[in-house]
């Protein structure tokens, strides 16, 4: 029951993921595209959380802080560049 | 497991359909300032909702995932907000729905009168 | 006198050490109190942000309250964003107002602009002065001061007491 449902959610995140791709490629400008690539680094967040689930290791949740803590300060020093101030 | 368990893959699984419903938004919104507006904090109460269901499966998780939370609620805000600002000092437009622009009407009348102070 | 905020730093840092460690052993403990030290001394000798958290009884309670309105703030805005996102005709009326702040401490003001940021439908685009600027995706009524003014008096009313 729950492995099913889990699986579903799985499935619906993976759909969003297709999603934002799409914005990621037309964009339109460049903060679209980093926008876009703030919102896929978050949901993997969460997804790296079920993949702990699924193996069965908590060292997956060790992975998804670093991974989040990275993709943070690579925003802010994408912005950072975009305002012209680094 | 049992009842903690399925309550557990519910509340992941609604997790996941805001995550899906910020996805939408972020296509169909039409500029950059209501893009991030769906996108970067609708998938912060997704991914909250994500972590927790799988930390109610396994509650000796609890505690690392409580951090990673945390760390989500902290970091999100932070990160948009500095995008919109970053958008709005490149001049990214506005769209033509948009009611009234506040920030560019000060900044524009600040321009001026230092210009009459010059 | 930064004490005060040393010793919260050094909590803080003791409390994610042993939570990434998942052990209490002695040499674990005593190489995390090591290095917080440490790096609570290096961070907080020069800055004094966290000097204007205030730790009562009272503070303690309106934390929990602040929390409460503050959550329930975020369930609502998100199924309200949702709801306007999936509707056929994308009933979004956007636009840039900008509201007063009776915060005077960094502490607070930056607790107040998150907290603006992280319910959607309103987010922080800059801090000029005393002035907060804020995108909405929804000006509801013709009266634009007064909507911005309710979006920051919902927050502010508990972080005058927990800030100042």
């Amino acid at each position: 029951m729950v492995e099913v449902i889990l699986n579903i959610a799985m499935v619906i995140i993976g759909l969003s993921f297709l999603l934002v791709t799409v914005r990621f490629i037309i964009g339109e400008t460049v903060v679209d595209r980093v926008v876009a690539l703030d919102t896929l680094t978050v949901s993997t967040i969460g997804l790296i959380v079920m993949l702990a689930h699924f193996f069965g290791r908590v060292i997956y949740i060790d992975v998804s802080i670093v991974y989040g803590i990275l993709s943070f300060i690579g925003v802010i020093i994408i912005a950072k560049y975009l305002e012209k101030s680094l | 497991m049992g009842y903690l368990g399925i309550l557990g893959a519910l509340i992941t699984l609604t997790g996941a359909l805001f995550i899906l419903f910020a996805a939408v938004g972020l296509l169909r919104m039409p500029d950059i300032y209501n893009r991030i507006q769906a996108g970067t904090k609708a998938t912060t109460l997704g991914s909250m909702l994500t972590l927790l269901g799988i930390g109610l499966i396994h509650p000796a998780w609890l505690l690392k995932i409580a951090l990673l939370i945390i760390f989500v609620f902290v970091s999100n805000p932070v990160s948009s907000h500095v995008l919109g600002r970053a958008a709005h000092h490149i001049r990214v437009p506005l769209s033509s729905r948009t009611v009234k622009d506040q920030l560019a009407e000060s900044e524009s009348s600040s321009t001026n009168e230092q210009e009459v102070s010059e | 006198m930064k004490i005060k905020g040393i010793i919260v730093v050094f909590f803080v840092l003791l409390a994610i050490w042993l939570i990434l460690n998942g052990t209490a052993d002695m040499p674990v403990v005593l190489i995390g109190a090591g290095l917080s030290l440490f790096l609570s001394l290096v961070l907080c000798s020069k800055c004094s942000v966290f000097n204007e958290i205030r730790i009562s009884f009272r503070a303690l309670v309106y934390t929990f309250m602040y929390l409460g309105v503050f959550i329930s703030e975020l369930v609502k805005s998100n199924f309200d964003v949702a709801r306007r996102v999936l509707s056929p005709a994308l009933p979004i009326n956007p636009g840039i107002v900008k509201a007063e702040t009776r915060l005077k401490s960094r502490m607070g003001r930056m607790i107040l602009a998150n907290s603006i940021t992280l319910t959607p439908g309103t987010f922080t685009i800059d801090v000029i002065g005393d002035t907060f600027y804020i995108h909405c995706v929804h000006i509801e009524g013709d009266d634009t001061e007064k909507y911005a003014q309710s979006i920051v008096r919902k927050f502010e009313k508990y972080l005058e007491v927990l800030y100042g």
